[in-house]
């Protein structure tokens, strides 16, 4: 499974509160959250975000609370995949589990800029940096993940065994 | 290069040879957990799958303990909820109001937990029976009903850290004020994703309760989990409650480790987590002159006989110091049944403190002693996170049971040494 977009990037520790701020928790619908993604550092992420983009961030992607809406926020805003350097656990847990493909590639973060044009390769965890021409390595999802990522979430990915 | 201890755990519940850190797997659950705020959103997940069926009717756990018995109708619609699921679908280990407790306390009481078990529960302090020599973690409602359908749940393998430990703990310190000075010295984010694993020859002199409330607190050091290797007292533990089969997993003389750490446990000072954070941590020589208005001893991490037994013999034959609530409540009805045996309720009821059934209560300011806003708390529990206890400008005060009730005397934070 192959995506490409181009990329919106953060720094260290983006935390839940501001990838989605608690005064929107009222509601649990994607749509509705994904209005108001990101928008306490990126007042513009929501306007330009396209189907298939990419966020790249550095260190502790998503620390905070462990609200499952801030994933749900980013998958629903069209992001496809998210880079970091490291992610918080829970957070990383749950992107998983709710179908949001998340990789860690210190090397990536360092290499991609804003606005760079990106394909990433689940299979293999080929990173590639189309604008500049490079290619970085993450660790490749194990097939049962990557079944999980194709099946939009852990939920409907285990529905198929078992129903 | 070889494997730490969690990592064998991990690799042969994913039928691997072996697993490297940062390697993600799949593996068989012994043990899936859930309370009566957690279960109902996984219940709601479970039936969107569709099966009819969980897993296996025994390795399912769902302890109804944080704000039971029942606080309010919502408490009670929630437990109602859970309460019909597992009748519906058999689950064997669910407990009731009069046979349950706090289920960090529970389920190692009840068996349900033995030495190699991979277990994950629907909280976040089911690292707590790491102190068996199992890999245990907290994860989400989403994970657990998936756990409760396949048995299974997808894990990245962590790194680890090791903390040897020597020597002999002094009289009036414990588990409690190890694991606080730990979190003290690598923060609350000192052991990010990683295994915190205790090892050396200090271990045997550390008793399973201390066991307990030191992997009780991983957590607060954002550990995925803390495991203690197995010994006589955990094998002696695990005969007196259990029957399942056991396996002991050691790690590899040659297992890499991101951090060593040598601790001294004659060096531990009686310590004392400041609010607003488990690593604000002061000895008790430092603590200075801190007025309370209640306290607090129990909870999964400190609701345990000896950490009763310890309170009631400060207490005992005393008077609580007028103006201070003392709210004592035990981890389990066992351990109730066995303080009541043993005189300690008594003790503790004549010296003027009150004595709850077994919840979560006031610990995450449930219910059964919530703070007034500018009021103060010193508490064997594990978070004094703001707002934890009530009002968000409240504060706790985090400690071993023998500071908590030499407290308890004075109206002020106060060092047992010098009451006893
Ligand atoms: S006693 Fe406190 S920390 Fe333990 S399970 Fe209950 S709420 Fe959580």
């Amino acid at each position: 499974m192959k995506v490409k977009g181009r990329v919106f990037k953060y720094g260290d520790n983006v935390d839940t509160d501001v990838i989605i701020p608690a005064r929107y928790l009222n509601t649990s619908d994607p749509q509705e959250l994904a209005k108001h993604c990101m928008e306490d550092i990126d007042i513009n992420f929501v306007k330009e975000v396209k189907q298939g983009d990419i966020i790249v961030a550095d260190k502790n992607f998503g620390c905070g609370s462990s609200r499952e809406h801030a994933p749900i926020a980013i998958k629903a805003s069209g992001i496809s995949c998210v880079i970091a350097s490291t992610f918080a656990r829970i957070f990383y847990r749950n992107a998983i589990n709710i179908g949001l493909p998340i990789l860690e590639c210190e090397e990536a973060v360092k290499g991609i800029d804003a606005g760079d044009e990106v394909e990433i390769d689940f299979s293999t965890g080929t990173i590639k940096n189309i604008t500049k021409n490079e290619t970085y390595q993450a660790q490749a999802f194990p097939e049962f993940m990557q079944k999980i990522i194709e099946s939009d979430g852990l939920i409907k990915y285990i529905q198929k065994d078992l129903v | 290069m070889g494997m730490t201890m969690t990592q064998k755990i991990l690799a042969a519940h994913a039928g691997l040879e072996k697993v490297v850190a940062g390697q993600l797997i799949e593996a068989n659950l012994d043990l899936v957990l859930g309370n009566d705020v957690t279960t109902p959103v996984a219940v709601k997940e479970f039936k969107k799958i569709g099966v009819d069926k969980v897993f296996d009717k025994k390795k399912v756990a769902i302890v109804p303990d944080h704000f039971t018995p029942n606080k309010d109708i919502k408490a009670a619609e929630q437990c109602k909820y859970i309460r019909e699921f597992a009748r519906d679908k058999e689950i064997e280990n669910y407990f009731e109001v009069g046979e349950m407790g706090i289920e960090h306390a529970l389920i190692p009481e009840k068996g349900l937990v033995v030495p190699g078990d991979v277990v994950i529960g629907a909280d976040s302090h089911t690292c707590t029976y790491g102190a068996l020599g199992a890999f245990s973690t907290g994860i989400g409602s989403t994970d657990m009903a998936a756990g409760m359908a396949t048995g299974k749940a997808w894990f990245k393998v962590p790194s680890a850290i090791k903390f040897v430990l020597k020597g002999k703990m002094n009289k009036w310190v414990s588990g409690k004020d190890v694991i606080l000075h730990i979190i003290g010295m690598i923060g609350v984010d000192g052991a990010l994703y990683k295994s915190m694993e205790f090892v050396g020859e200090g271990i045997s002199n550390l008793s399973m309760d201390d066991r307990f409330t030191i992997a009780n607190m991983a957590i607060e050091a954002g550990a995925k989990n803390g495991i203690f290797p197995v010994d006589e007292k955990t094998i002696a533990y695990v005969k007196e409650h259990s029957t399942k089969e056991y396996k002991v997993y050691e790690a590899d003389e040659d297992a890499e480790y991101d951090a060593v750490y040598e601790i001294d446990l004659s060096k531990i000072r009686p310590t004392v987590a400041f609010p607003h954070l488990p690593e604000n941590t002061r000895t008790i020589d430092e603590v200075g002159d801190i007025k309370i208005d209640q306290v607090v001893i129990g909870s999964c991490t400190n609701g345990r006989m000896e950490d009763l037994r310890v309170a009631a013999s400060i207490l005992r034959g005393k008077k609580v110091a007028k103006g201070v609530r003392v709210i004592v409540f035990p981890g389990t009805q066992n351990i109730y049944l066995q303080a009541l045996k043993e005189g300690l309720v008594a003790d503790m009821v004549e010296a003027g403190a009150v004595f709850s059934t077994p919840t979560c209560g006031p610990c995450l300011g449930g219910h059964m002693g919530i703070l007034a806003k500018g009021e103060r708390a010193i508490a064997t529990t594990n978070r004094n996170f703001v707002g934890r206890m009530g009002h968000p400008e409240s504060e706790v005060y985090l400690a071993s049971p023998a500071v908590a009730a030499a407290s308890a005397l004075t109206g002020k934070i106060t060092n047992p040494e010098n009451i006893a």
